[in-house]
């Protein structure tokens, strides 16, 4: 369950950034998930509800979340592919000389403000 | 209609963590203390292992233990019983990792002065802890026997995190199939300067070699 750690440092930066704003309240937060972030966006979701509702800041406030495909790059091919479906070797040409180039993200993207 | 203004973040939400832990870092650096984040999964013989190397350490470095756990105090009193140091016991509330701002809550509750070694010990789980920066010097993390030699494969970043992997109860290798040569190649796939040190924390086979490799981090930590 560390989506619940995750929501507080949400919280964290949302109240921080509002605050710089002179916002009172967030009307959405998006968030930019990586696939392979090992962050479940359901258990975020329910996380998020329990502990947003708590801030006035919050309240009612929508988690708006982006999936980002995780794609890995291969070193000695110099090919991209999909990681989730072929993991650390590369199905082009088979070396295990690959990294990661996204799909680890859990970056809050944007906050959205309504104007009253 | 109300508009909606839109506030671009683009930020990380380990960021804010990240930074907490190299401030930390940096202010055990200034007092001389050596912080090792110790993970495993329950039950693979974290406390007994930690018990035996304080026990060949304590009379040549001072020591202190913080124990994270979500509920019980049952591992800082094993701790304290068993090899006198001073130890903590830190309730994460349900969470299941500690962060750089509850290690520091964990530090202040310890009497600092005079002390070289800080060992962590984290959460039992294989997971979450290693999503989190706690602000240590080194990480470590025990894989035991009965728990498969494929845990690198199921867990890559725990192992990518680790400077060390402790096999323990290596005693009982004949009765499963862990092979620990596999084992060592899949830890490093995850991360080829991973240190493996096997171990059997019950007959204290090994554990020296865990015990040599702390006091030369520490040292190393005082002195550079």
């Amino acid at each position: 369950m560390h989506e619940l750690g995750i929501v507080f440092y949400i919280i964290r930066d949302v109240k921080q950034a509002a605050g710089e704003n002179n916002v009172d309240h967030v009307s959405a937060v998006v968030m930019n998930i990586g696939e392979v972030s090992t962050v479940i966006p359901e258990y975020l979701a329910d996380c998020w509800r329990w502990a947003a509702d708590k801030e006035p800041l919050l309240e009612g406030c929508e988690l708006k979340v982006n999936i980002i495909p995780a794609v890995t790059h291969c070193d000695d091919c110099g090919k991209d592919y999909e990681t989730v479906k072929y993991g650390k070797t590369c199905p082009f040409c088979s070396s295990g000389n690959t990294f990661l180039l996204r799909g680890n993200e859990v970056e809050i993207k944007e906050i959205e403000v309504s104007n009253n | 209609m109300d508009g909606v203004k839109i506030i671009e973040i683009k930020k990380s939400v380990f960021a804010e963590n990240e930074k907490d832990a190299d401030e930390l870092r940096k202010e055990l650096k200034d007092k001389g203390v050596y912080l090792l984040n110790l993970m495993s999964s329950p039950g693979s013989g974290k406390t007994t292992t930690l018990i035996r190397t304080i026990n060949l350490l304590k009379d040549r470095i001072r020591i202190a233990v913080m124990e994270a756990d979500i509920d019980s105090d049952v591992d800082a009193i094993k701790i304290k019983e068993a090899t006198g140091i001073q130890s903590i016991q830190l309730h994460t509330g349900g969470m299941c990792h500690l962060d750089a701002e509850m290690t520091r809550q964990g530090l202040d509750g310890l009497d600092l002065e005079d002390i070289d070694l800080v060992v962590l010990e984290n959460v039992g789980n294989l997971v979450c802890p290693a999503e989190f920066d706690t602000g240590s010097v080194r990480n470590a993390m025990i894989l035991s026997v009965p728990e498969g030699d494929d845990k690198p494969l199921k867990y890559p970043l725990m192992f990518s995190v680790c400077d060390v992997v402790v096999v323990n109860k290596i005693d009982v290798l004949p009765f499963f199939d862990f092979d620990i040569e596999k084992c060592r190649e899949y830890i490093h796939m995850r991360n080829p300067k991973a240190r493996v040190i096997p171990v059997c924390a019950k007959t204290g086979e090994g554990v020296d070699a865990f015990a040599e490799w702390i006091l030369e981090e520490v040292s190393e930590w005082k002195t550079q």
